[in-house]
């Protein structure tokens, strides 16, 4: 009798424990959503203290507009990446939002903000229907239409000779360029986008259910979530965001280029995995995305401030910092195991 | 009305058939309200697509589905779901990495005013719902952090809460803790007083007379019994459940084994003790002598697969020794074990053994690679000798060796995994369900090949859910229940009477 409870009291003993949370634990899972935060903040305050230029007002304000377009494209992937996908085609779909926007505008500034949400959403449509309902890898329908919406953008530039110039005068052109309170337009758009985009993520049905599907679709299927909707109007979002990052890119400079773009798609990624957003889903925050996108931005920027350095030694840094992300990733989740 | 009252849920003549297999036949099946209702049969018998077919995960070929009086036929788990269905499967469908709140209520998250989820109330309703079935955990903590008692306890309460009128719990005690199972008891009784229909599959016999009212016995598809769970005596259900009449006389010869065999009075070429692994095996030993045929007994998820496993290195162990020809293994590990002269044919060939688009050849001398090559080159010419050994030998029917194996028959692969775990020149021969869902002749020399391994003299464990099979296979039999050893069965006792006996015994102690 006695020999027969002895590994039951064991084992009672062990659940008990399982089940309080340790100290370890904590610490891991604030590394793992606060630690590009921490990490940005460092960053921030080593260089400026290395270099004059670098805290200034007009610094910020220059980094702050840079960060901004990649940060709404980087939202909507966010989303995406939770949710166990990805969206290869926003570098394309954000060109494409760019010259649709100076080609839509010729029509009135209206038609030039809503013709670029029109396509790039349709165009995000097409890959959550084909993802959701056409159960095929986001992978291989985002590459898919990476490459047709760049043939999109090429025809109707006539192979991109065509350059498209947009009014200064035009609100949608201000919408890019103009400032409030020393800030760019876009800069304080991203701003309410992102909180926006953070109430839906953790106080939305909506948003549970995009980290249950990325957690497992196949529960999230079995507990009745509406999986196939959810999952569609993700990629709907990260359309819409691409497009519209792209026309305010294009107003921005006012015109819509149609060589921008290329590899965005993988800075969006890399910004959202350095944001802590597990790359096979299931986890992630908003706010560590805008740092994620911050801090590509930064190190872009002090290595300019560093002058003597190639720009091309910001993506071997960019590189190794990922690199350094998802392995202290992949220690963390498996020390919490 | 009345109809609604005497059932909630029910399936007259319901059939299933996938290509090549009828899963489920002229099935009639009646759940009432307030009832615990057990549906049990070995492996194959339609217990899962049963399961499948009235939560609208398959769509039955045939017959009607009834719930709440009315004709259904649910399109989608999550129709079956909304209309009151909810089904607790046996692998855990939660979302690890969400909190324990969360796995709860995702989907029915309580929100505030402005439609926005409310995380207090949540944290609040996820406590006291746990609470309340003696459940205390942190609510707010990832599920894959707690163990799978628990997370076994959140998927039933998260079931139980979705104010459902029947709730499926397909194997829920396979990873719980007595005490744990004490809880969920606790919730089942808690479900049938509220009046909701609970049907339960479980392989614990124990657990079947403890909480169930009632009993339905599938078999190949077939109801073969449908009554009262204590009028049903232990004996003449597991005879049921394994498709045996007592009283029928034993057909000599039913397969190919001679059962002659006298094993060498040396000492055993496998010792086995004290296998341990939580929730899996219980200090579990299995002696094997050389050419001996040992068999494992006992019903789906008595720990036979496990155990084989434990001794090929394949499941990590918490405790136990394995010595083989008088060395002790590291347990855990499938190079040493394979180093040492043990080798595994597993119980799923086509996911765990066979390379179906490599040839024959690749695939028979894949386990004998690092002992054919010379500084990583590997000699064709040597290849090639022991392919035609092996090929002659176990009669492997191949145009050449190198046709796919994709392309052979089912007894063919079998005999190519054979040999390529002979190749290795192993002591002990792990097989378990070496003959299933191959064609009967291909069965016969199969069997024939096993005793003829042994009696030259290697050690064979044989895992079977075919009795016949392991009766005549078996010189003797170690028979597992929960993981744990019964009983042995040696010499003239191995015979099917003293195996039943064993299978169906109620605990000695009750723990």
């Amino acid at each position: 009798m006695t020999a027969t409870e002895r590994p039951t009291e064991e084992h009672a003993a062990d659940s008990v424990a399982a089940n309080r949370t340790t100290r370890r634990e904590r610490f891991a899972s604030q590394v793992q959503r606060r630690g590009s935060i921490v990490v940005l903040a460092l960053v921030v305050v080593i260089a400026s203290f290395s270099f004059d230029s670098f805290a200034t007002v007009g610094n910020a304000q220059n980094i702050a507009i840079q960060s901004s377009f990649l940060a709404i494209v980087a939202l909507g992937m966010t989303f995406v990446i939770i949710s166990g996908g990805i969206d290869l085609s926003v570098g394309s779909v954000y060109a494409l939002g760019g010259v649709l926007a100076a080609y839509g505008i010729q029509w009135g500034s209206l038609v030039g903000l809503l013709l670029p949400l029109v396509v790039c959403g349709a165009i995000g449509l097409l890959n959550g229907w084909l993802v959701a309902y056409g159960r095929l890898a986001p992978f291989i329908v985002t590459l898919a239409t990476l490459l047709g919406a760049r043939g999109l953008l090429l025809a109707i530039t006539d192979e991109g000779s065509t350059t498209r110039l947009m009014p200064r005068d035009d609100w949608l052109t201000k919408l890019g360029q103009g400032t409030f309170l020393g800030l760019g337009i876009p800069v304080w758009i991203t701003v309410v986008l992102f909180a926006i985009g953070m109430v839906v993520l953790q106080r939305t049905r909506f948003g549970h259910a995009t980290f249950a599907i990325g957690g497992s679709r196949e529960a999230a299927t079995l507990m009745g979530l509406p999986v196939a909707r959810n999952t569609m109007l993700l990629y709907l979002g990260s359309g819409l965001c691409a497009g519209l990052a792209g026309a305010l890119a294009a107003a921005y400079s006012a015109s819509g280029v149609t060589i921008v773009g290329e590899g965005l798609e993988l800075d969006a990624i890399a910004a959202v995995v350095i944001g802590g957003t597990l790359l096979t889903g299931g986890a992630g925050t908003v706010a560590g995305t805008l740092a994620g996108v911050l801090l590509l931005r930064v190190i872009q920027n002090v290595i300019n401030q560093i002058g003597t350095l190639s720009s091309h030694y910001q993506s071997v840094v960019s590189g190794a910092f990922l690199a350094v992300v998802v392995a202290v990733q992949a220690y963390l989740s498996r020390a919490s195991r | 009305m009345a109809a609604a009252l005497s059932s909630v849920l029910s399936a007259r003549g319901v059939g299933k058939r996938f290509p090549g297999v009828v899963a489920l036949s002229e099935v009639d099946f009646e759940l009432a309200p307030g009832e615990v209702h057990a549906l049990v049969g070995e492996n194959g018998a339609g217990k899962s697509t049963l399961i499948k077919v009235l939560t609208g995960v398959y769509s039955p070929d045939g017959g009607d589905l009834t719930y709440q009086g009315e004709p259904v036929s649910f399109g989608t788990p999550m129709e079956a779901q909304q209309s009151g269905i909810a089904t607790v499967y046996q692998e855990v469908n939660l979302v690890p990495l969400q909190s324990v709140a969360s796995n709860l209520f995702l989907g029915r998250e309580p929100r505030n005013s402005f439609g926005l989820v409310d995380f207090r109330a949540m944290r609040d309703q996820a406590r006291d719902l746990l609470t309340s079935y003696g459940v205390e955990v942190d609510v707010t903590r990832p599920l894959r952090t707690l163990g799978m008692g628990v997370q076994q306890m959140v998927a039933v309460a998260r079931a139980a809460a979705t104010s459902a009128r029947v709730v499926i719990l397909d194997e829920p005690t396979s990873s719980l803790e007595p005490r744990e199972v004490d809880t969920l008891f606790g919730i089942v009784e808690r479900l049938k007083a509220d009046g909701v229909a609970v049907l339960y599959v479980s392989h614990r016999l124990d657990e079947l007379y403890r909480i169930c009212d009632r009993v339905t016995v599938l078999r190949d598809g077939r109801v073969v019994h449908s009554g009262p769970m204590a009028d049903l005596p232990r004996l003449r259900l597991v005879a049921l459940m394994l498709g045996r009449d007592l009283e029928e006389v034993r057909r000599e010869g039913a397969t190919k084994f001679d059962g002659e065999r006298t094993a060498a009075d040396t000492g055993p070429v496998l010792a086995a003790t004290g296998l341990t692994s939580k929730h899996r095996l219980d200090g579990v030993d299995v002696t094997v002598r050389p050419g001996e045929i040992v068999g494992l007994g006992g019903l789906l998820g008595a720990g036979r697969s496990e155990t084989a496993m434990a001794i090929a290195g394949a499941l990590p162990l918490d405790s136990g020794t394995v010595v083989v020809a008088g060395k002790r293994l590291r347990t855990g590990s499938v190079a040493a074990a394979m180093r040492a002269g043990v080798v595994m044919l597993p119980e799923d060939r086509k996911a765990d053994g066979i390379l179906p688009d490599l040839s024959v050849r690749e695939n028979i001398v894949l386990a004998a690679l690092p002992r054919l090559s010379a500084a990583g080159v590997v000699s064709r010419k040597r290849q090639d000798a022991i392919v035609d050994t092996f090929m002659k030998r176990l009669r492997i029917k191949a145009s050449s060796p190198d046709q796919r194996v994709g392309d052979l028959s089912g007894g063919n692969q079998q005999k190519v995994l054979l040999a390529r775990l002979l190749c290795t020149r192993p002591l002990v021969l792990l097989l378990d369900e070496p003959t299933r869902g191959i064609d009967v002749g291909a069965k016969a020399e199969v069997q024939g090949l096993v005793d003829e391994l042994a009696a030259e003299g290697l050690g064979v464990v044989l895992i079977s859910s075919e009795f016949d099979e392991v009766i005549e296979g078996s010189d003797s039999i170690v028979v597992l229940r929960e993981g744990r050893v019964v009983t042995e069965l040696h010499g003239a006792d191995v015979n099917e009477n003293t195996l039943l006996s064993a299978l169906a015994e109620e605990p000695a102690d009750d723990h």
